[in-house]
């Protein structure tokens, strides 16, 4: 990793839990559906990066929003599974040779990027409130709070990465 | 034993993934028994300070309401007041003399999230006010949850949209009591469930319930809401009442912390007298022992 590419994520890993905290945690749309767009911290962590490096930063990350939501451990075993599970996904998603060309996100066909996302955004968010709700009888509030959280979810991470996505 | 070296080496991120996944569920299933983890809480000293600033903003925002509620205070406190002093005119005590039961600490609301399954509140209270976990939180209008940790400035709180909740509350206008809960399904931060109230009990859709006062935490007779509507449960000895709250619980700003005076003296005799303890206001209903620590 380049020094400006370490200042770039260590920048981009704060300004994401300041957001996640102040502003999307309290959206509550029809009552109850937040997003958790925080997790582009992991989407976008170098793809050739240290996969170690990536488990252990979402953690971090996932701890980071836990302690401010109260919630326990959930964003942190959420974000743990979602880092260890990402090569998986890039492979399902861009073929096996990512690690051998330079891909970006921004750069990728719109096809390949919204399977990335949307795997990625449904795999976490499941994880999340099957932890949250840790209750086999609240089955259905999981599925449900899983399919809103993610549809707000992946269109709001793809709203901020075409935003941001630069253009050469 | 190269082998071993070998088997950790290839399988370094998947033995990370799996030390790092238990971790944080150690986390979450700590975070479900009662203030028992005292790191991954909104009252320590870094995330209280980031709340504090948010709120230090966003709090003009709501003053007019804030206003019109300490207003509206006022005025069912004169009428109180009003009432005593006119029927109690020859009976003078020195209430001076007698320790009150219960002191009252103000506390700002800079945190509060209703939309869980399991909601906490982030309170700023005053450095020399003596805040200790288990005491009760209510606002101007009724009840909003029980202090779970503490730190020098801030608090968090368990509030009672969450479903480890359990509080003890009774009809007004008769003794029957029954234990609050929050029902997540329908997740309407407005409306909990009282449920155990004998079938004998005069339910009536629009009577008030209160808290029942056979714990520490809250005093009897703190408001918590009005019955909405209620059903016989499954094996019909015992209504399901749906409660309307008094308290808008997506807008809180200042809260009262509750003190119980007598908490020591109490639990100390029940726990001399070695008995189950009664019902408590709390959660996964503490045993004596935990009780005995605080």
């Amino acid at each position: 990793m380049q020094n400006s590419d370490l200042f770039l994520n260590i920048g981009r890993f704060i300004v994401l839990i300041v957001v996640q905290i102040l502003l999307f945690n309290h959206i509550n749309f029809l009552g109850y559906v937040n997003p958790y767009p925080y997790i582009l911290f992991i989407l976008i962590f170098p793809f050739t990066g240290n996969k170690s490096l990536l488990i252990f930063l979402g953690f971090l990350l996932g701890l980071s929003v836990d302690i401010f939501s109260d919630s326990g451990g959930v964003h942190a075993a959420a974000c743990v599974f979602l880092a260890y599970i990402r090569p998986l996904l890039l492979k399902f998603s861009f073929g096996v040779s990512y690690e051998f060309n330079t891909i970006k996100l921004s750069k990728a066909d719109f096809g390949a990027r919204i399977t990335y996302i949307s795997a990625a955004v449904v795999a976490h968010h499941l994880v999340l409130f099957s932890l949250e709700i840790f209750n086999i009888s609240h089955i259905v509030l999981v599925l449900k709070s899983t399919l809103f959280s993610s549809i707000f979810t992946i269109i709001l991470l793809f709203c901020i990465t075409l935003l941001f996505s630069r253009k050469n | 034993m190269q082998q071993i070296i070998y088997f950790f080496i290839r399988n370094k991120n998947f033995l990370l993934f799996l030390l790092l996944f238990l971790v944080s569920i150690g986390f979450t299933i700590n975070s479900h028994s009662y203030h028992k983890n005292k790191y991954i809480t909104s009252a320590n000293f870094f995330s209280g300070t980031i709340y504090n600033w948010k709120s230090s903003v966003t709090n003009y925002f709501g003053l007019r309401e804030q206003n019109e509620a300490l207003a509206e205070e006022n005025l069912r406190l004169r009428t109180l007041l009003r009432k005593q002093q006119d029927t109690v005119v020859a009976k003078e005590i020195d209430s001076t003399i007698l320790p009150a039961p219960f002191t009252y600490f103000p506390a700002k609301v800079i945190n509060n999230s209703y939309s869980k399954t399991k909601n906490y509140l982030t309170l700023r209270k005053r450095a020399s006010d003596n805040i200790e976990p288990d005491m009760g939180v209510i606002s101007s209008k009724g009840i909003v949850g029980i202090v779970n940790n503490v730190s020098k400035k801030y608090a968090s709180v368990q509030s009672i949209l969450n479903t480890n909740s359990k509080i003890n509350a009774k009809l007004k206008n008769s003794f029957h009591f029954g234990t609050l809960s929050w029902e997540p399904e329908d997740k309407n931060p407005n409306v909990v469930k009282l449920a155990d109230i004998p079938r004998q009990a005069p339910v009536i859709v629009g009577d008030t319930i209160i808290t029942g006062g056979k714990s520490t935490i809250f005093p009897r007779g703190v408001l918590i809401g009005t019955i909405k509507n209620f059903n016989l449960s499954t094996n019909q000895d015992y209504y399901d009442v749906s409660v309307e709250l008094f308290n808008d619980m997506t807008s809180l700003n200042t809260v009262y912390i509750i003190k119980n005076n007598e908490k020591e003296a109490i639990l100390q005799i029940e726990n001399n007298d070695n008995r189950p303890t009664v019902v408590l206001d709390s959660i996964n209903q503490p045993s004596p022992q935990n009780n005995a620590e605080q």
